[in-house]
């Protein structure tokens, strides 16, 4: 009996996870950065990087740290240092060797199809170059999910800059008008989400305060963005916050993909 | 010559009793018992009502650590660092200076003297902030008008990391 229920299980959860790809990423993806105000000459921040249920706690996977991507002040790209990626996260280091605000990113572009192969229902996922190589000519029922994720956080030594936030063009991504790196319990921080560097309207928006697990209350705050992408948030507690924002739709560069915008930022929050 | 003219514009300046007002500060670090107790970093600046930075007066942190390696906590006088800290260059002159032990510390600054300088006309605070080493960090405002028409003082207290703080201004 337990092993009949079993690939049946399996089964159903795998076509779950096809029909709502978003039900598939329940876990929340998450960078949380030792310090985000700095000061002094040359200083380090270390960074985890994880996917858990609980934030920021590390229950689940490590985060794969292959898609790293930090800017210095400049515009310049950094290298992390003192990698590693044990059984529930993955940790590195950043040195912070210029005044000014880095950030650092975690940047995913990948493509998820589906499709018929002689009645029988395939699943593959890769990158976009691979797509076309990927699915035989012969294969039904296609779908293709072009999916695009950007887990970032911030750090600043000295006075917040903006270089490093400047927009790729790609994707979800957080302008600010408040610098992310100068949030006060008490005040209302006003950022604006971007999609391919257009404003992105009606967007849904999840902010959660970490050390959920010592509240009876998870506090999420959900939220949507405005008609020009404005996204305002009041923060009442100082800590160390995760934001979620995530949209199907809007053009793809793949062919007949839907396509589905990630972005994650972890933003602390300073009491006055 | 140039050098004459320059030193009579200051004479001049001096003279104005605008600028030859005085804010005197008295700050009380109080003594604890605690196991392991550093001196606290502590900033004293000028903001406007609206907490506005408009002069750091004073910056006492550990200023001979090599490298500039004290530095690095300047930031836990996280307020100060804010409005005016992360935005200036240390150790600057007449600003730094070293921490100070527990017990009663008095500090003048001179109108149109820096680093006070020549502070418009107006309603401003003065604003210690306080934040030690494996310890807490508090923060308390004095409001005073500038320039003094009157000998004037305001006294705030704190309650853990600041003793008495008074200012008396001088016209």
């Amino acid at each position: 009996m337990k092993t009949l229920l079993r690939p049946l299980c399996a089964a159903a959860a795998l076509t779950a996870m096809l029909a709502a790809p978003m039900a598939a990423q329940a876990h929340r993806q998450w960078m949380l950065p030792s310090m985000t105000v700095l000061s002094g000459t040359d200083p380090w921040v270390t960074i985890d990087a994880a996917v858990s249920n609980d934030l920021f706690v590390f229950e689940h996977v490590p985060m794969r740290l292959d898609g790293l991507v930090i800017t210095g002040p400049d515009g310049a790209a950094v290298a992390h240092q003192n990698e590693a990626t044990g059984k529930y996260r993955s940790t590195f280091d950043v040195q912070l060797s210029k005044p000014g605000t880095y950030r650092i990113a975690s940047v995913g572009d990948s493509v998820m199809a589906s499709y018929k192969l002689a009645g029988e229902q395939k699943r593959w996922r890769g990158a976009a170059a691979d797509l076309a190589t990927a699915i035989p000519a012969e294969a039904t029922d296609v779908k293709i999910t072009h999916s695009q994720r950007r887990i970032e956080t911030f750090a600043t030594v000295g006075e917040p800059t903006t270089e490093a936030l400047a927009p790729t063009g790609k994707g979800l991504e957080l302008a600010p008008i408040t610098h992310p790196n100068d949030l006060f319990a008490g005040e209302t921080t006003q950022f604006r989400l971007l999609l391919d560097g257009q404003p992105a309207s009606g967007v849904e928006v999840t902010v959660i305060r970490g050390a959920g697990r010592y509240r009876d209350e998870p506090g999420e705050m959900k939220l949507t963005t405005a008609a020009d992408g404005l996204l305002e948030i009041s923060w009442e507690e100082p800590g160390m916050y995760w934001m979620e924002a995530e949209m199907r739709g809007g053009k793809s560069p793949i062919e007949g993909a839907e396509r589905m915008a990630v972005y994650v930022a972890t933003l602390e929050v300073l009491p006055e | 010559m140039r050098r004459l003219a320059s030193a009579a514009v200051l004479t001049g300046l001096m003279a104005s009793p605008a600028a030859a007002a005085e804010l005197n500060l008295s700050v009380e670090i109080p003594r604890l018992s605690v196991a392991e107790y550093h001196n606290p970093y502590v900033a004293v600046w000028v903001e406007k009502p609206d907490q506005t930075a408009v002069k750091t007066l004073a910056v006492w942190y550990d200023i001979k650590l090599r490298n500039q390696e004290g530095e690095t906590w300047l930031k836990d006088m996280r307020q100060w660092w804010r409005r005016a800290g992360r935005a200036m260059t240390l150790p600057a002159d007449g600003v730094s200076g070293a921490t100070k032990a527990p017990g009663r510390h008095q500090v003048t600054f001179v109108g149109g003297k820096a680093p006070l300088g020549a502070l418009p006309a107006g309603q401003y605070n003065l604003v210690v902030e306080a934040a030690r080493e494996v310890g807490g960090r508090e923060m308390v405002r004095i409001p005073f008008q500038w320039p003094p028409k009157a000998p004037a003082s305001g006294q705030a207290k704190g309650a853990t990391e600041l003793g008495a703080v008074s200012l008396n201004l001088k016209p």
